[in-house]
């Protein structure tokens, strides 16, 4: 893969269906490289499904999805994770019936070379090692939600997909995890991430960009950004300058 | 002493009930398929072993060299086409599908073979067999047979808990999307998880045949499948050591029942499988040990 000096991730006019319901109407972003990019909006807005189209869970009706210059629409998951595109799923999504150890080697099953090994997410989380032969199963939320970043880590991901990891958890091991970001953007990893928590997405990222059903209504970075037109936005509470039509 | 005989006779007996389980368990275990052709499979495997045999003039006893690896290939292949493509329409499908191969595999059979029955013959080795005392008599088949399941149901518990394909193996049955997210091919795991599960079976058709004649309708009419499904369900779903006690139990309390009448010997055997989904219907064994 050569890195052509263009933006790491585009997407272009990308919709999606549930069925006969357009879940994502021409939506379209450029994230550049070691960024941290934000998606924010209401349930049902459709930030899950635009996470789920970039990895290939959920295919597209349209438009293009070009990770780094190339259009992988057409390619399978698990053909994108060879490409570096890794996401940590909506609901932690381990292998219950898996030590963490067993669900970070699966993570690294088919991992491309890179700087994140099974030892190095056992640094960033120092309590893991000593946790390591328990099942995931019996791990509280926020230690899920931690394996489950790890186990995408090990893959070494170009571009880390992040959905939803505050949710469930306790503010004080949502802000834990959100510590970690340093360290990942740190080892070159970009970062596009879904998050309910407006405030949380403000903190943290270098780009914030809203949804409201499927349509974005809002983006820009998070100091140029207003409360009263993030919540205009957020709520669709009136027409937003900007949004496409 | 004849109880003391009856159950090693049972347990002997059940070890080839739970080879019989084995695949039934694992295909249920990671792709949640019930597989109603899997005891006309082990009969396939069977008459496979008959062709085999005929054209190599290799001895029977070895006729699993080239039967198995052809079961597993076929399985492979199995799961990429047929099953793969029946998973993706629902449960029912794969019900209805499977029962159509049974159904297919049943005719093709009598086709080709007649409905005569066959055997795989061994020589003497069917009626050699071991003195303890004046009362217990073991037969050299049994006990082989009894150590080959053993072998492949542990080898495999083994392969799934501490392999890398055998995790991977794992992720899939527990979260097949999930594991997609890892980087895997579900379908690819799937595939040699049912190629496993059809090697599994062409050993338990050879060792039938060798057991005991057999004719195309064997797979259905001689409760194979039947045996096989409550020895998964006595030891509990997904899991195979559960499925090598359950086949062993059921084996042991079907040889008592004929202890007591030899028409209760298959009576005896419901009744436990009814007994256990009454008190403790996870199975004896729980799900999907790790360790």
């Amino acid at each position: 893969m050569t890195t052509g000096g263009g933006p790491l991730l585009e997407v272009r006019g990308l919709t999606v269906h549930h069925g006969q319901l357009r879940a994502l109407d021409e939506v379209s972003l450029t994230v550049g490289a070691g960024e941290v990019y934000a998606m924010i909006g209401a349930n049902g807005a459709g930030k899950t499904t635009l996470l789920r189209a970039i990895s290939g869970l959920k295919a597209s009706t349209s438009g293009a999805i070009l990770f780094d210059g190339t259009d992988v629409r057409a390619l399978r998951t698990e053909r994108r994770v060879a490409a570096g595109i890794v996401m940590v799923p909506e609901g932690r999504r381990l292998f219950p019936s898996l030590t963490v150890e067993e669900n970070l080697q699966v993570g690294a099953a088919y991992a491309r070379p890179g700087a994140w090994n099974i030892d190095r997410v056992y640094e960033l989380f120092s309590w893991m090692p000593e946790r390591r032969k328990q099942l995931a199963a019996q791990l509280s939320g926020g230690e899920q939600q931690a394996v489950a970043i790890g186990r995408a880590l090990v893959a070494n991901p170009r571009l880390l997909l992040l959905d939803e990891v505050s949710l469930g958890l306790a503010p004080v091991i949502v802000r834990r995890i959100y510590d970690t970001l340093p360290d990942l953007l740190a080892s070159g990893v970009t970062v596009l991430l879904v998050e309910q928590d407006v405030s949380q997405a403000l903190r943290v990222a270098s780009h914030v960009h809203c949804l409201l059903e499927g349509r974005t209504t809002l983006q820009g970075e998070p100091a140029q950004l207003t409360a009263a037109g993030i919540e205009d936005a957020y709520f669709g509470l009136n027409a937003t300058p900007g949004a496409p039509a | 002493m004849t109880w003391v005989n009856s159950i090693i006779q049972g347990i002997l007996l059940g070890g080839l009930y739970a080879l019989f389980a084995c695949g039934l368990s694992l295909l249920f275990g990671v792709m949640k398929v019930i597989n109603l052709a899997h005891g006309d499979l082990a009969i396939l495997a069977g008459y496979l072993a008959v062709g085999v045999i005929a054209v190599t003039h290799i001895p029977t006893v070895w006729s699993f060299i080239i039967v198995v690896p052809l079961f597993a290939v076929l399985g492979y292949l199995g799961q990429r086409t047929l099953i793969q493509a029946s998973l993706s329409r629902g449960v029912l499908t794969t019900l209805l599908v499977t029962f159509g191969l049974s159904v297919v595999i049943e005719n093709a059979l009598q086709q080709f073979f007649s409905a005569n029955s066959h055997t795989l013959g061994i020589g003497s080795l069917i009626s050699d067999s071991l003195h303890i005392g004046s009362q217990i008599t073991i037969a050299y088949l049994d006990l082989v047979i009894f150590l080959v399941a053993v072998v492949v149901l542990l080898g495999l518990q083994y392969f799934l808990s501490s392999s890398r394909q055998g995790r991977l193996i794992r992720a899939v049955a527990d979260d097949r999307e999930a594991a997609q997210l890892a980087g895997a091919d579900y379908r690819h795991i799937f595939g040699i998880a049912a190629a496993i599960a059809f090697a599994t079976v062409a050993l338990a058709g050879i060792a039938y045949g060798m057991y005991t004649s057999f004719n195309p309708a064997s797979g259905t009419t001689a409760l194979l499948l039947l045996f096989a499904f409550e020895a998964v369900v006595i030891g509990g779903l997904g899991s195979l050591w559960g499925t090598l006690v359950g086949g062993i139990l059921l084996g042991v309390v079907q040889q008592l029942g004929a202890q007591v009448s030899s028409d209760d010997q298959v009576l005896a055997g419901q009744l436990l499988f009814l007994l256990i989904l009454l008190i403790r219907p996870q199975g004896i064994t729980t799900s999907r040990r790790t360790a």
